[in-house]
């Protein structure tokens, strides 16, 4: 097996082996260097929003100069190029960045190592789906160079704004037809690939808890796109076929009647939309569970607390996600079937969440526990994911709601849920399995400066959305102080946006790191630095085209650490 | 109450049905700082009490305790009575219980691009037949000139007047695209969508001047859609309503838009 993937290791030129991949690796790899630019990119635009939100109308010294003068005349942010940053910086974080790192680099990259295999199931569909990931990642930032500018009617892009709004919404459109169809493949490879093809021995309550939460994952992808891409396609159609799925009659816009046939329903898309972005949290935030329970086994040195009821608790999340969508249309006009059906499935949504949690705390009772910067990444997230969970409560429950909804206490929430929350895991993930990748370490100490920085600075952009949303302040607003009551909380802006810039500043550190230690970094010693007991450790490092020397056999659950009577403090899975 | 100062926290509730909302948030936060707390400190204590040590030895055995078991039935016995006693009868009084439209004061309130148009039926208590071939720029909600009872119907831009202690019923719906009506202070939110017509009720308990918000993202002026609310003494509010019927002669609907309310570039 191995002698024969060498050989075509051989055969291949440069451009089959890096660019056009057929490898789950250096898919993987791709994957996670293009949507961590896109996540840098994404962040970029935020920071230059929160210029507009601190210092309302002041022109933006220095980088204002430099932006086209349809977007910053003289340096003033307008309210199209606003409103346009808040689109793309959403559907970029979302669709572009946090996905594609999570399933799409961790995902390819872990998946087949840790079930033992020698690649994903579909080598090749697996380089289709990163391609067409990467064509509908040119295809939205092109929308930069549109006269217009891109599109500005949210990432949630609701109808009739949406359908009435400027060219770059169709290009928003053609762009998530693209990755909407990458990760459909995506999802169908890591199903066929974690049902066919795990090593001997490994059973599916032997699989460890990553593989379980992108397995879940899949099958929500799978499930709850196609919804969007079909409403994607009926957005492009009232947009540029004159039907009106969206559209109803009589709809008069700046004082002209609409020519288009009406009848049509904007409540619609919404449905579909959240059918979609509901399940799409559970893809943000499962694997980064999986990250962190991997990191807290190896550096507790003992077996995760309730791996079972972690497992049936992400089941239960995965087919729960699909009926609570409607928790973010309770402002819609719900009476009061529909508002206490969706309630109910929103708090019984919070039990399994709680479950989660509560045994990745437990499992920190009785471990000794190694404090590196993977480590820290991955404990920092317990409290922030805390947070996010917490806060969601409010907001799902239809009474508190209507105070709360589309107010700034709604941004706190999801992004405490998929900043600190996913993307520290993102980050965890990084850190550790960095040496597998590369045969070396990142540097420690530029690590943890990162962690302590990253951490003060996320928490000071996201905990006063808190404070701005009980003070009633409604999102997406170009100039919060417009509004009165805004004004009382203008001073927590100033405070979030240099925040912030610190957090910009601080992820400079990491880029350093990343680049430095690829080439520079401490050489690993052993194929299996942190001492871990999962499969992705029992390969040479990095790991050739085909992955193992010899296929693996597996003699025990994934977690056997601090076993007694063992040589050493952890017992590979791969190891009678 | 003349005049509100803002501040960090809640806004006041000047509304009667605003109570049911703020008790609700104000329990979920105690709920999630206990919750918060509670983990935060358990999370502490074995960051340092297990911390690598030269020595120790991590344990095989998994704790035996039944402290998530309580927890969950804990947290799932606090949802299910909040659910119970406190959301489903908040809400299903605020969508059933409509005041009787006899017994309140009724208007209709029409977004657009980005302005809020408040329809108040006038001395007949019927709202004109409207339709969309008759808006124009001094019809703005399309009154039909024809229907004689359009012919004292007050319409009014970006100005809500209403009595205080006086039920209010609303009808909401948007000519263009969704935005979302938002009083702060009498904790009301409603998205204003084309096509649908969805009643709301509210009921002010005290005076004053507050702001109407739009909550949801409706385009380039989303951020300046800023209405005003004015809450009256009924003395006040049949003063001020018989002056905008006195502005009515000639042509229904005098009132149009103020130019400055609108952004130069209308998407």
């Amino acid at each position: 097996m191995s002698e024969h993937s060498h050989e075509e290791h051989h055969e291949l030129g440069f451009i089959r082996k890096y660019i056009f991949s057929t490898d789950h690796k250096i898919i993987g790899i791709q994957y996670g260097i293009t949507a961590l630019c896109f996540l840098f990119f994404g962040f970029c635009l935020m920071m230059l929003m929160r210029w507009q939100l601190a210092y309302p109308g002041d022109a933006l010294p220095v980088i204002g100069t430099w932006l086209p003068e349809r977007y910053m005349p003289g340096g003033q942010m307008t309210p199209d190029f606003y409103n346009a940053l808040g689109a793309m910086h959403g559907t970029i974080m979302v669709f572009l960045g946090v996905v594609p790192l999570a399933v799409g680099a961790f995902g390819n990259y872990l998946v087949p190592l840790q079930v033992g295999a020698a690649d994903m199931a579909f080598p090749k569909l697996n380089g289709a789906s990163y391609w067409s990931y990467f064509v509908g990642g040119v295809i939205m930032l092109s929308s930069f160079f549109l006269p217009n500018g891109p599109a500005a009617s949210g990432w949630t892009s609701y109808p009739p704004l949406a359908d009435i709004a400027i060219s770059g919404q169709t290009v928003w459109l053609f762009g998530m037809v693209f990755l909407i169809t990458s990760s459909l493949l995506g999802s169908i490879n890591t199903i066929a690939t974690i049902i066919q093809l795990r090593a001997k021995g490994l059973s599916f309550f032997r699989m460890p808890f990553f593989v379980w939460s992108q397995f879940v994952t899949a099958f929500l992808l799978l499930l709850a796109f196609p919804p969007l891409e079909a409403a994607a396609v009926m957005q492009l159609m009232d947009r540029l076929a004159g039907s009106s799925f969206f559209l109803p009659s009589g709809l008069v816009v700046s004082g002209t009647a609409l020519q288009v046939a009406g009848g049509g329903n904007p409540v619609l898309w919404q449905h579909l939309f959240w059918f979609l972005a509901h399940p799409e949290v559970y893809v943000l935030i499962l694997p980064a569970i999986g990250i962190v329970t991997e990191i807290i086994a190896n550096n507790t040195r003992k077996p995760i607390y309730g791996y079972k009821s972690m497992v049936y608790s992400v089941i239960f999340l995965g087919f729960m996600s699909f009926i609570v969508w409607a928790h973010h249309m309770f402002m819609t006009g719900m009476g009061t079937t529909m508002s206490n059906f969706f309630q109910t499935t929103t708090m019984i949504i919070s039990i399994p969440s709680v479950v989660l949690v509560t045994c990745l705390i437990i499992s920190l009772w009785g471990g000794t526990i190694r404090f590196n910067v993977p480590m820290l990444f991955a404990l920092a997230w317990l409290p922030m994911f805390g947070i996010g969970g917490l806060t969601g409560l409010p907001l799902g429950l239809a009474t508190s709601d209507i105070y709360l909804h589309d107010t700034y206490y709604v941004i706190g929430h999801f992004h405490y849920v998929v900043a600190p929350g996913t993307i520290f895991a993102l980050f965890a993930g990084i850190y550790f399995w960095f040496p597998k990748a590369t045969g070396r370490m990142m540097n420690q100490t530029l690590g943890k400066l990162h962690f302590w920085i990253s951490l003060v600075a996320m928490n000071g952009v996201f905990f006063p959305m808190f404070i701005q949303g009980i003070a009633g302040v409604s999102r997406r607003l170009h100039t919060p102080i417009t509004y009165a009551h805004a004004q009382a909380v203008q001073g927590t802006n100033v405070f979030m946006s240099l925040s912030a810039w610190v957090l910009g500043a601080a992820q400079l550190l990491f880029i350093i790191n990343f680049f430095i230690s690829m080439k520079a970094g401490k050489k690993v010693t052993s194929d299996n630095p942190w001492e871990s007991t999962t499969l992705e450790w029992a390969t040479p490092t990095p790991p050739p085209h085909g992955n193992f020397d010899k296929v693996p056999e597996v003699h025990r659950g994934p977690y056997d650490y601090s076993l007694p009577g063992g040589a050493t403090d952890f017992a590979p899975q791969n190891i009678a | 109450m003349d005049t509100v100062t803002y501040g960090w926290g809640l806004p006041p509730n000047v509304s009667a049905q605003g109570a049911a909302v703020d008790q609700l948030i104000i329990i979920m936060h105690w709920f999630m700082i206990v919750l918060f707390v509670g983990w935060g400190l358990f999370f502490l204590y074995c960051l340092v009490r297990f911390r690598a040590r030269p020595g120790r030895k991590a344990s095989y055995e998994l704790p035996q305790t039944k402290l998530p078991k309580f927890l969950e039935i804990a947290v799932v016995i606090f949802e299910a009575a909040v659910l119970i006693g406190l959301s489903y009868p908040a809400w299903s009084r605020l969508k059933n219980d409509l005041p009787k439209p006899e017994d309140a004061v009724n208007i209709h309130i029409v977004a657009q691009q980005f302005v809020w148009n408040i329809h108040y039926p006038g001395p007949d208590n019927v709202f004109g037949k409207t339709d969309p071939k008759f808006i124009s720029d001094s019809n703005p909600l399309g009154l039909d000139p024809s229907d004689p009872q359009g012919k004292d119907d007050v319409i009014t831009v970006n100005q809500l007047h209403f009595p205080v202690h006086k039920p209010v019923l609303a009808t909401i719906t948007s000519k263009d695209v969704i935005h979302s009506f938002f009083i702060p202070v009498l904790r009301v939110k409603q998205d204003a969508i084309p096509g649908m017509k969805v009643p709301i009720w509210w009921e002010a308990k005290d005076t004053g001047q507050f702001e109407i918000a739009c909550a949801q993202l409706c385009g380039n002026g989303h951020t300046l859609m800023r209405g005003f609310v004015s809450i009256d003494t009924p003395e006040q509010y049949d003063a001020w309503m018989k002056e905008q019927l006195a502005e009515l002669t000639p042509p229904p609907a005098a009132a149009t838009q103020p130019a400055s309310t609108q952004p130069a570039a209308v998407q």
